[in-house]
């Protein structure tokens, strides 16, 4: 699929239909999964997010993505000023295409995960976490 | 800008030919996000790590990019294949230019 001005705009809608979330809220995220999916469509399957359900500070939150044949795992936290969180490339010796780490969430809301698989698809995770003291001191 | 870095790393000093080892880095970095504000009002600028990579003797092991939204000294615990003896090789690149490395030999048993 070809990313033309009706392809990127119908793909921002569905996502926000999926992440339920207000239109206003979610243009960059958009733009941060066009970028990292060139387009192509989204589907779900191998793919798993650890992430809490509530966490009490956003300031840390640990998160675990892990799928069996993804080649580049990209998380995003719809809800942050800059939604990317990071993108985990995995190389010939990585045992398993799993990371766990520590991120920042500015307040309660989705937290997705989309991975890049070896036969060139995608598939997406997401998880809520409610966080109780948000992270990025605004 | 970035001051009192220090990289640490857990790595296994022996491993079997081809065992999978668990590697856990923590580096400590402020990583200023870019959206807080001082006293005054005025942002403070970004200063993070951008870009963290793992190498087992020239060969990639993970690379990463990381963003404003990784947390205070940025913690990433991920699995290697140890195919023989060797030295693993961790590189971390502040946005200020300045690259960090610490590295760990490992040996096959």
């Amino acid at each position: 699929m070809e990313l033309t001005r009706r392809n990127a705009m119908l793909m921002g809608v569905s996502a926000c239909l999926v992440a339920g979330l207000p239109l206003q809220a979610a243009t960059t995220p958009e733009e941060a999964i066009a970028a990292f999916t060139g387009g192509a469509e989204i589907g779900s399957g191998d793919i798993t997010l650890t992430a809490p359900e509530i966490a009490e500070n956003g300031n840390t939150v640990p998160i675990e993505v892990a799928s069996e044949t993804a080649v580049e795992i990209m998380v995003l936290a719809l809800g942050n000023p800059t939604p990317p969180v990071a993108t985990f490339k995995f190389g010939k010796l990585a045992a398993s295409r799993a990371a766990s780490t520590r991120i920042r969430l500015a307040g309660t809301q989705d937290v997705v995960a989309i991975a890049k698989l070896e036969d060139g698809s995608f598939v997406q995770a997401a998880a809520t976490v409610k966080v109780t003291i948000g992270g990025c001191g605004g | 800008m970035a001051t009192g870095v220090k990289p640490r790393v857990k790595v296994p000093k022996t491993a079997a030919a081809g065992e999978t080892i668990t590697i856990k880095t923590l580096i400590s970095h402020k990583m200023e996000s870019g959206q807080r504000k001082d006293d005054d009002g005025n942002v403070i600028p970004r200063s993070i790590i951008n870009r963290f990579t793992c190498d087992f003797n020239g060969e990639n092991v993970i690379d990463v990019v990381l963003e404003p939204a990784i947390s205070t000294n940025p913690y990433l615990e991920f699995e290697a294949v140890v195919p023989e003896a060797g030295e693993f090789v961790f590189t971390w690149y502040d946005d200020d230019g300045s690259v960090y490395d610490t590295s760990k030999k490992i040996a096959v048993e």
